[in-house]
């Protein structure tokens, strides 16, 4: 086990730093970040003074060694737009878009799990067959425009929802939480609703097959040749084989639900670290997109792990190895 | 060519193979089941009227969106079926720019399509190369190529593409890059699951007994077999492209606005969505969410046809 953790974390910094080499030298030769800085009324002195107190007058490894060993030390060095550590930044803006994806997820596995099932117990029902049109239509519909669509139903025509911003918070242990009021309730759903929409879907299909196929396995004929009420059968022995692979699934999902929160976020002006990363983009905000880079490396890694943990403990058939 | 009788040769095309002894070619097995499926064939004739419109947009569009002299700012925002100054119908609208929302669809599916087919036919060349390169050379190559696999596939599609972008920059090239680089690796580990089995059978040892270099075994005879899984993961990504290229323009970060793609048109349309002019982002929007149901459609049933197991 230990062996397994060292391994895993070995590979995760490996994976920043080919990362950051990567996207460092990326970002240099792209182009210079004075441009975006400077005024267009700025005269060479005042150019060369900016060039110099950001230290982008040094050589490329020379940038990137500063960069390196104040990464070490915590520091992802300042936002050029906000003047701010670009790392508080992203991790003021973290809780808001943590909340989405949970909720997302949430939403996502409470209509998912129920509908993937009854579509796999009954794969020729009608309501099944909808079902699964429906979980194609999820599949294919563009987040982005099915939560324009949300916004002009929702917000615009029928007024029953806002259509913008993350309304009051409530603090739980000093991070600011929409759960627990009306109004942060209000402005979470739609975009909490549009994100999850495609991982409905997907975890419809995946319960489904996952059903099928274990309907099919000798224990389950064996627990009804034993005479146990179908119910059992399928709560007990069936839900239980088919959930099991579904938790690497939902890490995976976890992972995909705050990337693509990038989208909800901009649609819904939801103050994430999505939206903060597009505005950054816009900008050529090195230091933002590379501590935005360095943050997602290391919470995908830790999710990966947790997963990994938490399969090898519920499936004792899996071990962990430590060189694979 | 040595060919296997796995999944192409068992596949039943409900009553239709009862007279066709002669054309048992896989292919035309496949599209005669697909032919066969409702779903898929309404899938395939609304895929070939998005290319065939995509492919005459400038022949059968009222107006160049693109040409500044056929516009006029006072149409802006007009809504369907307004008549512009000139007598020209907006059938669905003008945009902010006074452009017939319709010919601007019409020239935005060319780039979608484009942009989507391109960009998952060449990722799947490099991933295929690379996937069956690791699964015949196997050892430490092939343990290394599928830890990359394995990481990078850790990773959203739709992360890799914004980071590629805010270094590269926008551009129709550019994007088809960038998507190139977030989906080679599933075509790279589809082939090389498929490409292990294959190794093991009869066909290879008999090829490999008959001195036959490796290249040849290698695209000749476990390529042709690998297939049939690769489509389908090949039609799935095109629709997942061609969405991530939408979703990727509508954030401002895809192509640029000389270029627009439908994505684009709905980004454009997003800022009028508050005050009521629904007509320029809905209209894009459910020309690509057709388009990519259709493709979706196909796919669904191919992966029905060319995998036996699968039941219902």
């Amino acid at each position: 086990m230990s062996g397994y953790l060292l391994s895993r974390s070995i590979q995760t910094v490996l994976t920043l730093l080919v990362m950051s080499v990567l996207v460092f030298a990326g970002l240099y030769l792209v182009g210079n970040p004075v441009d975006v800085l400077l005024s267009s009324t700025a005269t060479p002195t005042e150019r060369l003074e900016v060039i110099r107190s950001f230290g982008l007058d040094k050589p490329v490894w020379e940038q990137y060694w500063l960069f390196l060993t104040r990464a070490l030390s915590g520091d992802l060095g300042n936002s050029f737009v906000f003047n701010q550590p670009a790392l508080k930044l992203i991790l003021n803006r973290m809780p808001a878009t943590l909340e989405l994806a949970f909720v997302a997820l949430v939403i996502g596995l409470v209509f998912g799990i129920p509908l993937g099932v009854y579509a796999g117990l009954k794969p020729k029902s009608l309501v099944s067959k909808s079902v699964m049109t429906f979980s194609i239509l999820g599949f294919s519909l563009p987040t982005f425009w099915i939560g324009l669509v949300m916004v002009m139903l929702f917000s615009v025509q029928l007024g029953w929802l806002p259509a913008s911003g993350r309304g009051d918070t409530v603090p739980v242990f000093g991070v600011p939480v929409s759960l627990f009021t009306l109004d942060g309730l209000s402005h979470l759903l739609l975009p909490a609703l549009n994100l999850a929409l495609f991982k409905i879907s997907l975890i419809i299909r995946l319960t489904r097959a996952g059903v099928i196929e274990t309907m099919q396995l000798d224990f389950v004929r064996f627990a009804r040749a034993k005479g146990l009420p179908e119910r059992r059968i399928v709560t007990v022995h069936v839900l239980k084989n088919t959930l099991i692979p579904l938790i690497t699934v939902i890490g995976l999902e976890l992972g995909s639900l705050i990337a693509f929160a990038v989208v909800t976020e901009t649609i819904f002006a939801w103050p994430g670290m999505g939206k903060l990363i597009i505005d950054a983009i816009a900008v050529l905000d090195r230091p933002v997109i590379l501590a935005y880079l360095m943050i997602t490396v290391v919470m995908f890694s830790v999710i990966n792990l947790l997963v990994d943990i938490l399969y090898s403990i519920v499936d004792p058939r899996v071990r962990l190895e430590g060189n694979s | 060519m040595t060919r296997d009788t796995n999944t192409a040769g068992s596949i039943h095309v409900g009553g239709a193979d009862v007279r066709a002894p002669r054309s048992r070619s896989p292919f035309r097995q496949v599209i005669s089941a697909l032919l066969h499926d409702k779903l898929a064939l309404v899938g395939i004739l609304l895929v070939l009227v998005f290319i065939l419109a995509a492919v005459l947009a400038p022949l059968i569009a009222p107006q160049n969106p693109y040409d500044l002299s056929q516009l006029d700012i006072l149409d802006g925002r007009l809504p369907p079926g307004s008549q512009s100054m000139n007598g020209m119908v907006y059938l669905i609208g003008t945009d902010h720019q006074g452009r017939d929302l319709l010919s601007a669809i019409l020239y935005g599916l060319r780039t979608s399509i484009l942009v989507g087919i391109s960009s998952a036919a060449i990722a799947l060349v490099i991933g295929a190369s690379i996937g069956l390169m690791s699964a015949y050379a196997g050892g430490r190559l092939d343990a290394f190529l599928m830890r990359v696999v394995d990481i990078q596939l850790s990773f959203p599609a739709i992360l890799i593409a914004l980071i590629f972008l805010a270094i590269l920059g926008q551009g129709v090239d550019k994007i088809i890059l960038a998507l190139i680089v977030t989906q080679w690796a599933y075509y790279a580990r589809t082939i090389r699951g498929s490409a292990l089995v294959e190794r093991k059978r009869a066909y290879v040892d008999a090829a490999r007994s008959m001195a036959l270099p490796d290249r040849r075994i290698l695209f000749r005879h476990i390529l042709p077999n690998c297939l049939p899984p690769l489509i389908v993961v090949a039609t799935m990504r095109v629709a997942y492209a061609i969405m991530l290229e939408a979703t990727l323009s509508f954030l401002g970060i895809g192509l640029p606005v000389t270029e627009p793609s439908l994505g684009l048109l709905i980004s454009n349309g997003f800022e009028y969505l508050l005050s009521g002019d629904y007509w320029i982002s809905f209209f894009p929007g459910l020309i690509l969410l057709l388009l990519i149901v259709a493709i979706n459609l196909i796919g669904d049933s191919l992966r029905d046809i060319l995998n036996p197991r699968r039941e219902g």
